[in-house]
Formats: structure tokens, sequence, C-alpha cells
């Protein structure tokens, strides 16, 4: 029992990193219906920004817990979205925009390329600025005392902190967007374009502020995990928002690509399901390098028997 | 062959709000709309008619900016709009359409509201750290919404999803949503398309009751009696041109009239009567 427990608690706080990712997916989805696989590069931006931030500071290792948790780790989250939230606009400004009413494929194929793109940036960035680790691969994340190495214990199940630094900002994320969509004009423009573009329009709404809207928004919850996987993992690499990208796209599809909701549970579920797999299937199956197989076969299968998601998407009626 | 009588006859009470001149619009090949003057002034209720596929909606799309005309230019309240659709709401000119498009998964509350999006002054960093200012303009938005839905009698639905509304709220809720934007020329494309005459009434009364809050009213109607009954000003469209455009009386008696409806000339002697009950069959067998 305390071994279920155990993994349901490292499934969710992993499941919860895929969720602060997958609903930037799902609310630029929802909007101008564009799988932005360059996403998962946003979030290692904000992985990386933090970092740059932390430089910035002096490289702080001697802080006290209470300036840490009270300084360092806003500073390094306010860092990590300033730079993911610049970069996701700077992409929707020059890669897609100039593709809005293009065909399908073509944003598709350009976020495909932003991805490249970004990753060989970062890459290459680390490498020029003077005094920054070259990023040629995986560099050390700072720890924030408090966070890093700590954790709780109750009775046999044992939460890292780090853990719970994931399920707690999840938690405020999830407060905050219900708030923002169900209480604020500007996420009823964003509910409203997503199910007619056109008649937002002609109700005065900004279209193209709110697709901007959408992007910052997914791109700071997308910095926020940013920093959840640097203190979870205890390190970042220009590569690692490919397969963390890919499992919160697969978290957006499982919970209905498009329903902000869903992007929540679908994440919570795969995280679960992977925690699962690894420790209740057994001989060589269960182990932890046929993860990845199990998380995407529960996506065939959510897709075979229930394509709408686990939530259903919002259809968009263009009557 | 377009003719307007728009200058010097009797209804002209106001200021010309809405001023169309020569409005073309091409789709390739097609001219869906030819060479269209068309004034609208302050506090009138000018209707819309012409056969199906005779260029009414493509002139709406032309006036509110969701196609940019081909040439000739719109006005509203003597400046260029610009094709714009937000912008021309800014203006103040509002829309309803001949299909409906709500917004389906929102509360009838939450469509109109969404209608004052354009009228209210906090934005996202307002709402993002709650300031007071943004507190109290959401309440007053609340309330202003709330007010428009029991201005056209929907007040009981104002939690109800749009798409679970019946077929005439769903019309009604469209105007409310319209009048949230604050317009002073309201369009209405077809407000009637799928009602029943007891429905009908209605929209014709909560129309009359928009005109007497001051605003200027352009309607696309098939049902000819709720267009002769509603309208200071009837204009006919025909294969993208006008056709005539006058005092309803004049219209609803012009032979041209009918004959664009009815597509021959065996009617000619007849009164127009008959000529009215036909496009109203018509206009519910579209719906």
């Amino acid at each position: 029992m305390e071994y279920f427990l155990q993994q349901l608690i490292n499934g969710l706080s992993l499941g919860a990193l895929y969720a602060l990712i997958a609903v930037g997916y799902t609310v630029v989805y929802g909007i101008v219906q564009l799988i932005n696989f360059a996403h998962g590069e946003i979030f290692m931006i904000g992985a990386f920004g933090a970092y740059a931030t932390w430089m910035i500071l002096g490289q702080p290792t001697d802080w006290s817990t209470t300036m840490s948790l009270l300084v360092l780790l806003p500073a390094m989250l306010i860092g990590g979205m300033v730079a993911s939230v610049t970069v996701a606009l700077m992409t929707e400004r020059f890669a897609y925009r100039p593709l809005r009413n293009a065909p399908r494929l073509a944003p598709l194929i350009t976020a495909i390329g932003v991805s490249v793109f970004l990753q060989e940036f970062v890459r290459l960035f680390y490498g020029w600025v003077p005094g920054f680790p070259d990023a040629k691969s995986a560099i050390p994340f700072p720890s924030v005392p408090g966070l890093s190495g700590e954790s709780l214990q109750f009775g046999e199940v044992l939460i890292q902190m780090p853990a719970v630094f994931t399920l707690a900002a999840l938690a405020v994320c999830s407060v905050f967007l219900w708030y923002f969509v169900n209480r604020t004009k500007t996420g009823r423009a964003m509910v409203a374009t997503s199910q007619d573009p056109d008649t937002a329009r002609l109700m005065g709404i900004n279209v193209d502020r709110v697709i901007m809207a959408a992007f910052a928004l997914g791109a700071a919850l997308a910095a926020i995990a940013g920093v959840a996987h640097g203190l979870r993992y205890g390190n970042i690499d220009f590569r690692m928002g490919f397969l963390a990208g890919l499992k919160a796209f697969t978290a957006a599809v499982l919970g209905g690509i498009g329903n902000i909701a869903g992007a929540v549970v679908g994440g919570l579920v795969l995280g679960v399901a992977e925690a699962m797999a690894t420790s209740f299937i057994p001989g060589q199956f269960g182990s932890s390098a046929w993860k990845d197989v199990w998380a995407f076969a529960l996506l065939i299968l959510v897709l075979v028997f229930r394509p709408e998601g686990l939530l259903g998407a919002k259809v968009v009626d263009r009557a | 062959m377009s003719q307007t009588i728009t200058d010097g006859h009797s209804v002209d009470t106001g200021t010309v709000l809405l001023g169309a001149s020569a409005v073309t619009m091409r789709f390739g090949g097609l001219t869906a709309v030819n060479n269209v003057s068309l004034n609208v002034h302050s506090g009138e209720i000018v209707g819309l008619i012409g056969p199906n596929g005779a260029g009414k909606t493509t002139l709406f799309n032309c006036l509110t900016g969701l196609y940019r005309p081909t040439s000739g230019e719109v006005r509203f309240l003597g400046e260029v709009l610009p094709p714009k659709p937000r912008l021309v709401v800014r203006r103040g000119m509002a829309r309803t359409f001949q299909n409906i498009r709500l917004f389906h998964n929102m509360t009838a509350l939450e469509n109109v509201m969404v209608g004052m999006y354009s009228r209210t002054q906090t934005n996202a960093i307002d709402a993002v750290f709650r300031l007071p200012r943004h507190r109290r303009e959401e309440l007053a938005s609340t309330e202003r919404a709330k007010e428009l839905l029991d201005f056209v009698g929907l007040s009981k639905a104002a939690d109800t999803l749009s798409r679970n509304l019946p077929y005439g709220d769903q019309r009604r809720l469209e105007i409310a949503r319209a009048l949230a934007t604050e317009p002073k020329l309201l369009l209405l494309d077809e407000p009637t398309a799928g009602m029943n005459p007891q429905e009908t009434r209605q929209a014709e009364e909560l129309i009359f009751r928009i005109r007497d809050l001051g605003l200027a009213v352009l309607v696309i109607e098939h049902d000819m009696r709720f267009i002769f009954n509603l309208c200071d000003r009837v204009c006919c469209l025909v294969r993208g041109e006008v056709l005539i455009e006058g005092p309803g009386e004049v219209v609803q008696n012009d032979p041209r009239v009918i004959e664009a409806y009815i597509g021959s000339s065996e009617t000619d002697d007849e009164p127009a009567v008959p000529a009215a009950d036909e496009p109203e069959q018509k206009g519910e067998a579209d719906a």
C-alpha cells in the first residue's frame, strides 16, 4: 500500500510537470489550430532563463533557506518566464503570424523548424556568453536551499521537495487559469475566439492580441515547468524540451486538445500511468527503459477508443 | 443601374449615420455586390430585401469590415470605415447573423459580456493582479449584461449555455450581444428566419423598442409583412444591384420588385399582397 502511494505521488508530480507544459499546447491549439511543436523548446528556454538569472545574481550558493525561497526562487521563476514569454511572442510574431492563413501544413513544418532553431540557438548562445557554462551537454541546475535535496516524510511515503513544488505550482496555476478564463474579459475573449474567430472580431475583440496572450500564457506556465524540471532532475540540457514536449503534447491530446482542464487531467493521468507501469509491470517490460513505450501505448489506446480525448475537446462550431 | 432616392423624403429625420457609396464586391468573376449606394440616418429603420443570392449578406459583410470591398467606400458618421471588424465595432456598428453565430459553449450572460469587450477599460494586467478597478468593472459588466438580457426577454436564461436555448431565444440573445457593443446602428440579418408568427411579432416589437433607444436599424428580411410593418424605408437588391429604394408602400407596389420575387410577368396586374406572401414562405424554407 505504501509502495502504491509512493508511486502515485511520484506519478502525480511527474504528471504535474507534463500538465504545466501541456496547457501551452492546448491554449494555442484551441485558438489558432496550430500544434506548436516548438513549445517544448519554450519550456527548455524557461529553465535556461532561470539558470541565467541565477548566474546574474552572482551564483548564490550560501543563501539561507528563507532568502532562497522568498528571493532566489521567485527571481529564477520570473527570469525564466521573461525569457520564455519573450521567445514565444517572437516566434508567434515572426514565424507563425505570417503563415496565419497558409495551409495547415506550413505552420506545422515551421514549428518543427523553430524547434530545431531554438535548440541550436541556446546551445551556441551559452557557449558564446563569457562566464556561462558550455551547454553542449547537460549542465547542473542551481540548487535552491530548502527545496533541492530536501523531502517530506509521511509514514513510509517520501515526497521530494521539488515534487511538492511542482504539485503546488500546478495547483496555483489551475486556480489562476480557472479565474482567468471565467472571470476576466481577456479570458472570455480567448474562449470566444477559440469558438468563432470571425464573430469574436465583430464583437470588437483584437484577435492578434488574444493569440499573443495565449502564447504568453502557455510560455509562462512552461517556464515554471522548466524550473520544476531543473530542481527535480538537478540538471538541464538544451535537448530536454524534445521528449518533455512530446509527452506534454501527448497529455494534451489525452485530455482532449483545446480543453484546458483536459490538459491538466491528461498530464496527471500520463504521469501516473508511467509511474505505475514501471512499478507494477513485472520483468524487463516494467523497467524504466520501457516507460515511454507505455506512455505512448496509452496515447494510442485513447486515440482508438476515445479520439476526442478524456474530457473531450470543445468542438468548434463554424456553421 | 443603381438608383438611389436617399435624400429629401419624409423620414429623413437625423444625420447620416451610415453612408455606403458605390460599393462593389467581386469574387473572381462573380460580382456579388455591384455599385450599391445606401444611406442610413439616425433613428431610422431601413429594410434590405431581395431574392436569395441578391447580395444582401455580402453587402452586410462589406459594411462591417468582414470583406474589403473591391471598390467604393463605407462611411460612418462621415468617416471612412477601416476594413477591420473590431474597429468597425468601436465606431458604433453591430450586427447579427443569418445563421446564428453565438459562442455555443458559453452561457447567455457570458455571450453578452463578450459583446462588451471593446467598451470596458481594464486589461489583462489589472485582471492578473485583481485590482479593485477590475473587480468593479466586472460587477458593472455583469449588471449591464443582465439588463440587456432582460431587455430582450431572456433574464431567466442567463446561465443557460447558448447552444441549449430554443431557436427564437438564440436570435434574441444575438441581438442582446450586439446591443452590448453599444452600437449606434444595428444590422440584423434575417432576424425572424425560422420563427413562428407569434415570435415574429415579438421580434418586431423588440426592434421598435431598439429604435426607441435611439438606435438606427438596418434589417435584411424575406418576410414582407414584417418588413413593410417595420421599415421607414426599404431598399431592394437584385443580382447585386439596387433595384429600387424608397418608402415601404412605393417599393411594395413596384412591379419590378414583384417580378424579381415571382420571376414572371403573369402577376403584373395583381395587387402586391400575394407577392408579399410568397417570400415569407421562402424565408421559412431557407431556415
